[in-house]
């Protein structure tokens, strides 16, 4: 039902997240975020079940912060990344595990940018491009076909476009709308939101 | 520490030692009465029983069928629901008030169990009140959701089942549910006659109409639930929530 999907190029992760907030058969909302920022250069999309997608991410987020409130300098998106795969780890096993699905993408100073690939049975990985819901069954080729590790932003948009097409064209759901999001060494930029056009 | 008489005062200096044990300003807590330990010590708000094992079958079905809706325009914000309680296919009572005021200005209306509706609400209106009474301010709306949202969240996976829409006088409309769900917005139906609801509802909604056209816009939302479902009927409570307050309004089925 919900979709998440991630592009790094080579100074840059570019990420988009549908809009949709659903109960059952009815959309609740069309203009849902579901991208939680972590810090100036880190963001965490989070889909999944209904109430842990936001408490887990929050619990992420405020922790996040209170390093940097602690310690006095932020945590790379690499260490981020896996703190998260820890406490979702230690959930997992517990009798409340957290549902959620995430994609966590930063771009740190010295690494450069980064995407990281989380599901919920915690298991992580680094990719160059990702993504998550019934919809990554059908753009994941595309982005095995047209990707290149040095894309420059506008291709990167013109891939994730790719992708968002053959959504409207061949996945059964409607998603009407995608909020768009790049991160490089500046900081998180918002981009002009992706809609399907048909009214 | 003094004594006066034989009850003993903890002065609030503004140290290292003006919070207790639980963040709260010393100031705040009660006076240390003999045998008082015990009471303070049992939990506010109910707790999730630590063991499955033994489960007790209901009689009947738990009341579930219901339409509510909320939305906002220029005028404030409006909630409707319609009045009868449902368990499996008995209409156990026709006239229930299913949107409750917590405070002046803060009206929730309630989908899913009445009972648990019922005392979440309560729970709701003396912990809104606490925080008032604590902190001297009046909670907001999304703070007032957020504090319910993870009241309910042990319960999730649990038969707690509560749907709830906190409209308040900020013209802010915030959903909440046993889920775990927590969304704001600017119109929300909740409940088995929803879909019909949202049918009417999304033609017609818009930020300009009067308050007029808006109360009649909703009387007719949920006049056309009740017909097409069977869990909801009788009578449509609405109630306005502007900056002076709430207004309340019942009607019967029927149009105006």
């Amino acid at each position: 039902m919900e979709y998440l999907i991630g592009i790094q190029g080579p100074d840059f992760v570019l990420v988009a997240a549908d809009n949709v907030a659903a109960s059952s058969i009815i959309q609740m909302k069309h203009d849902y975020d579901k991208m939680f920022k972590l810090s100036e250069k880190i963001l965490m999309l989070c889909v999944g079940e209904a109430g842990d997608t936001v408490q887990f991410a929050e619990y992420i987020q405020k922790n996040v912060q209170l390093y940097k409130m602690r310690n006095g300098y932020e945590l790379s998106p690499a260490a981020a990344a896996n703190f998260t795969r820890k406490n979702l780890a230690e959930y997992l096993r517990s009798r409340t595990p957290y549902h959620v699905n995430l994609l966590l993408a930063g771009y740190d100073d010295t690494d450069g940018p980064g995407l990281y690939y989380m599901d919920y049975l915690s298991s992580l990985a680094k990719a160059p491009f990702a993504a998550h819901g019934y919809g990554a069954f059908l753009t994941l080729s595309i982005l095995d076909r047209h990707y290149r590790p040095d894309l420059t932003r506008e291709e990167a948009v013109d891939l994730l476009k790719k992708c968002i097409e053959e959504l409207n064209k061949r996945f059964i759901l409607n998603l009407p709308s995608f909020t768009v999001r790049l991160i490089d060494k500046e900081g998180i930029h918002d981009l002009e939101k992706l809609t399907s056009g048909a009214k | 520490m003094f004594t006066a008489g034989r009850i003993k005062y903890h002065l609030c200096q503004l140290t290292e030692k003006s919070v207790g044990n639980n963040g709260t300003p010393l100031h705040f807590l009660m006076p240390a009465l003999p045998y008082s330990t015990t009471f303070n010590r049992r939990r506010s708000f109910p707790v999730p029983p630590a063991n499955h094992s033994v489960t007790v079958r209901r009689p009947f079905p738990l009341s579930h069928g219901t339409t509510t809706l909320g939305f906002i325009f220029q005028g404030g914000v409006i909630a409707a629901a319609d009045t009868r309680a449902s368990a499996g296919g008995l209409v156990a009572c026709p006239a229930v008030h299913k949107i409750t005021p917590i405070h002046s200005h803060l009206v929730v209306t309630s989908s899913g169990s009445g009972a648990d509706c019922m005392l979440w609400e309560r729970i709701l209106a003396r912990e809104i009140r606490l925080y008032q009474l604590r902190h001297r301010r009046r909670l907001s709306i999304r703070g007032a959701a957020k504090l319910l949202s993870f009241m309910l969240h042990p319960f999730k996976g649990t038969e707690v089942c509560v749907a709830l829409t906190l409209c308040g006088w900020d013209k802010e409309l915030i959903y909440v549910c046993s889920d775990g769900a927590r969304l704001q917005g600017d119109v929300f139906s909740v409940g088995s006659g929803s879909p019909y609801a949202y049918g009417v509802l999304d033609r017609e909604l818009r930020w300009t109409l009067s308050k007029d056209e808006a109360v009649s816009l909703a009387r007719e939302a949920v006049f056309r639930a009740t017909h097409r479902d069977a869990y909801s009927g009788n009578n449509v409570d609405l109630f306005l929530i502007t900056a002076k307050g709430w207004n309340c309004k019942h009607y019967s089925l029927g149009l105006a």
